[in-house]
């Protein structure tokens, strides 16, 4: 058996066409239309045709009553491999991580990973009722504030025990509006200024306004083939350099300060052969901004509870000191979402293969990609990271 | 610091009365576990027969050892609020109309972490609190984290009156003031503040003691009302049906006796009259009108309080029929029960053992006193309990009957 760090590299698989179906506010449209949208768009953008997509993985909360399977006929795919990954801020990085292995086993060649969803006038409201169990039962009847709520409690203790002022919080969220200012896809195009984040309406204390995401509609995609495979077709790639993920780590924290990754980050940089400071770029799980720098501080770009010393030492846009999300994060793009849970990736492969739609980061060659997600109870679950490369790096 | 509760100024009539919501209702089957204790008064969480960790949230499985087994047990609460938040955008209807609404997450002592509505006596985090479950306006249980000690003006605390029935400035029915219990409630009734008490009494032409004395009271207004005649029920829910907040239901008929002791159904029809058919016919004139005001301002439509009997639960064959046409009314009040709660109206059942009243001359004691029941309703109100068995005869039974149905029925078929 393999030890843990022995496990195979991925060095022979690779991630390519990058796609993006523009997010809208609100959608007649099922998630089924954004799926397909997505699958077209990956189609043109590798030259392949249908029946060249064997693999299929989808991450969605909106299909019901379908799962990919239904999708397969929606879609009029016919797939030898399907994974349906309703992982919501993680299932960027699941999806990704099995779609590599299948295809390194040989049980798909060429897998369309999707993250799409829609969002109809009134489906937000209902879809946090439903959510989960624990959500339903212990959630849900105090104040049905949905996830503002719980992660205004991880905003407050975050900041009562490690000093973060909301000065902190902004000077992310304001550098994320300016990355955005410069990707067509995001749904907030004017620059935010520290003053409106700071006097934004109040929505659970201390969480306002622009500490959230705006639900929408919208999907992300791409593809994992052989890195032959991408070669012959001519395709830019990037390169998965080393990946993790861990769910429901530390139950036994009374409040969460902090995600699996303290407990993958070592093998994590070990297996990529790198260190943190090699990493160019990191595409945070930013569903709110405290999340931000938790990661930061679990990935290990500085200690726990150093993340608001951390902030006002770096500045964060594309050429920044420390650039994260550079297309805009959620907070600017909008949270489609299971999309949300690609689009750190998506912009990652785009930054990486040169085909930016947002601003570059100059001589980008390794970034971080960041999963996060689930808060079914009052804590995220769900957490990965992927290191990738440039095809050179 | 609470503000204390001001006297609610008077109804503007042209005003449209806002209509009742609910807090989102829908719960696990695991999570009425924490609804049936708090019913009763209770805080209980599931603990794991197999190796004692308290859990949370509801579950099926011991999330430690994985054992099937869980049991629900009394909790102390006792614990430290290490987060707060005051969410003032919700996207729920019923607390969009009440924010800001303040939240804490407590880890209990217990164990688990708990998301809880705060009282907003608690200090600031990190400070101790006390967790403890209440019925919320939908009729389910939710956790409350309250302060150690007790603070001024705390029943007045705007997020907790929510879930419970405080009389403090409510407008009372109380349906008949002719007996003990129902002359105590009513002066328990105005102790704990209520505006306005109407006491109904039928047979006016038959003089008991007390009730001169009742009127002499500034709050009371006494009103003719026989549970048996269904015009003088529809007469006086027309007069005041608009304006009661609570209605207390003390009309009974108790008399001794099972089946082959006494000959013909007269008297057990009596019983069944006032017992059964007076509580349905108070329920279909009174009970619309009160659950359409579930929501009218800090003195809305709160409660209907109902006396049952512990002989509901199972008969006592020594007083057979009324046994049987309490066991009928307990049922009816189930149906009752379902019916305001689209309103936010609780019904609450009291069950009380033998009462010291001339019926139970021949029971030994202890016997409850009509004071004490009257207290026990008061209290039940004021802490927002739907089930209440006064009394050491009614704790007992109930425990016996907990236990085993069966078992309790032999006991007593004396």
């Amino acid at each position: 058996m393999l030890e843990r760090g022995d496990a195979r590299d991925y060095l022979d698989v690779v991630l390519a066409a990058p796609v993006t179906v523009p997010y809208v506010r609100y959608s007649i449209r099922n998630a089924h239309w954004f799926a397909a949208q997505a699958l077209s768009r990956l189609l043109k953008a590798s030259g392949l045709d249908k029946p060249d997509i064997d693999g299929l993985s989808v991450g969605s909360f909106t299909l019901a009553p379908d799962t990919a399977i239904g999708l397969t006929q929606h879609l009029g795919v016919t797939v030898r491999w399907l994974d349906h990954i309703p992982f919501g801020g993680a299932c960027g990085i699941v999806a990704l991580r099995r779609a590599l292995r299948a295809v390194q086993a040989g049980d798909a060649e060429v897998v369309a990973c999707i993250g799409a969803d829609t969002n109809h006038v009134d489906s937000f409201r209902q879809s946090l009722g439903s959510f989960s169990v624990f959500a339903r039962d212990a959630v849900f009847p105090y104040g049905s504030g949905g996830p503002n709520a719980s992660f205004a409690f991880l905003t407050s203790y975050y900041m009562r025990t490690y000093g973060a002022t909301r000065e902190d919080f902004g000077k992310i969220c304001v550098a994320q509006r300016d990355n955005a200012l410069g990707y067509p896809h995001a749904m907030f195009k004017k620059k935010l200024t520290l003053e409106e984040y700071l006097s934004a309406r109040l929505i659970a204390d201390p969480i306002r306004l622009f500490d959230c995401v705006m639900p929408c509609a919208g999907a992300e995609g791409f593809l994992v083939m052989t890195r032959r495979r991408a070669q012959a077709l001519g395709l830019p790639y990037a390169l998965v350099r080393a990946t993790c993920e861990r769910h429901n780590a530390f139950p036994e924290d009374p409040i969460q300060t902090r995600g699996g990754w303290v407990l993958d980050r070592e093998h994590l940089y070990a297996a990529a052969g790198v260190d943190p400071s090699d990493i160019d770029f990191v595409q945070t799980y930013d569903d709110y901004p405290v999340m931000s720098v938790i990661q930061i501080e679990d990935l290990g770009f500085c200690e726990k509870g150093a993340g608001p010393e951390f902030i006002r030492r770096h500045s964060f846009t594309t050429d920044g000191s420390f650039p994260i999300n550079t297309s805009g994060g959620q907070l600017s793009v909008g949270q489609a979402g299971c999309a949300a849970g690609f689009l750190g990736l998506v912009e990652s492969i785009r930054q990486l293969t040169g085909r930016n739609l947002a601003r570059a980061v100059p001589e980008a060659r390794l970034g971080l990609a960041v999963g996060f997600g689930m808060i079914t109870y009052d804590r995220g679950l769900c957490s990965g990271a992927a290191v990738l490369g440039r095809k050179d790096a | 610091m609470i503000p204390p509760l001001l006297r609610p100024r008077r109804k503007n009539p042209i005003l449209r009365t806002r209509l009742p919501l609910l807090p989102p209702w829908a719960r696990s089957r695991a999570a009425l576990g924490l609804t049936a204790a708090a019913a009763i008064g209770r805080f209980e969480l599931q603990v794991c027969a197999a190796c004692g960790s308290v859990q949370y949230p509801p579950r099926e499985a011991c999330q430690r050892c994985l054992s099937g087994s869980l049991r629900w047990r009394e909790q102390p609460g006792l614990g430290e609020l290490i987060s707060t938040t005051t969410v003032h955008h919700s996207h729920d209807l019923f607390f969009r109309e009440r924010v800001p609404w303040q939240l804490g997450m407590i880890l209990l002592d217990a164990g688990p972490t708990v998301v809880a509505h705060l009282h907003g006596g608690c200090a600031p985090p990190p400070s101790r609190v006390r967790v403890g479950a209440r019925l919320d306006k939908s009729g389910q249980g939710v956790l409350l984290a309250f302060p150690i000690d007790e603070v001024p003006n705390m029943a007045d605390d705007r997020q907790l009156r929510e879930m419970t029935c405080d009389p403090k400035f409510r407008k009372v029915l109380v349906t008949d003031g002719k007996t003990a219990v129902g002359q105590a409630v009513v002066r328990s009734i105005i102790a704990a503040g209520a505006d306005l008490v109407w006491v109904g009494y039928a047979e006016p032409w038959k003089k008991l003691p007390g009730l001169a004395a009742l009127e002499a009271l500034p709050q009371t207004a006494l009103l003719p009302l026989d549970l048996t005649d269904s015009q003088s029920v529809k007469q006086i829910a027309g007069e005041i049906g608009g304006r009661v907040d609570i209605l207390i239901n003390t009309a009974e008929v108790h008399r001794a006796h099972g089946i082959a002791s006494r000959s013909g159904v007269e008297v057990a029809r009596a019983e069944m009259d006032v017992n059964y058919f007076g509580l349905l016919r108070l329920a279909q004139e009174f009970g619309p009108a009160m659950r359409a005001r579930g929501a009218d301002g800090p003195s809305s439509a709160t409660a209907w309080v109902n006396l049952l009997s512990i002989y509901a639960l199972s008969n006592y064959p020594p007083h057979g029929t009324f046994s049987a046409s309490k066991a009928a009314a307990l049922s009816l009040s189930q149906c009752l029960r379902a019916e305001m709660r689209p309103g936010g109206v609780r019904v609450i059942n009291v069950f009380p053992g033998p009462i010291d009243d001339e019926w139970n001359q021949l029971l030994p004691p202890p016997k409850l006193s009509p004071e004490a029941l009257a207290k026990a309703v008061v209290k039940a109100l004021q802490d927002g309990i739907e089930d209440v068995y006064p009394g050491d005869v009614a704790q007992e039974w109930l425990a016996r009957w907990e236990e085993s149905p069966k078992t309790l029925e032999r006991e007593v078929s004396i």
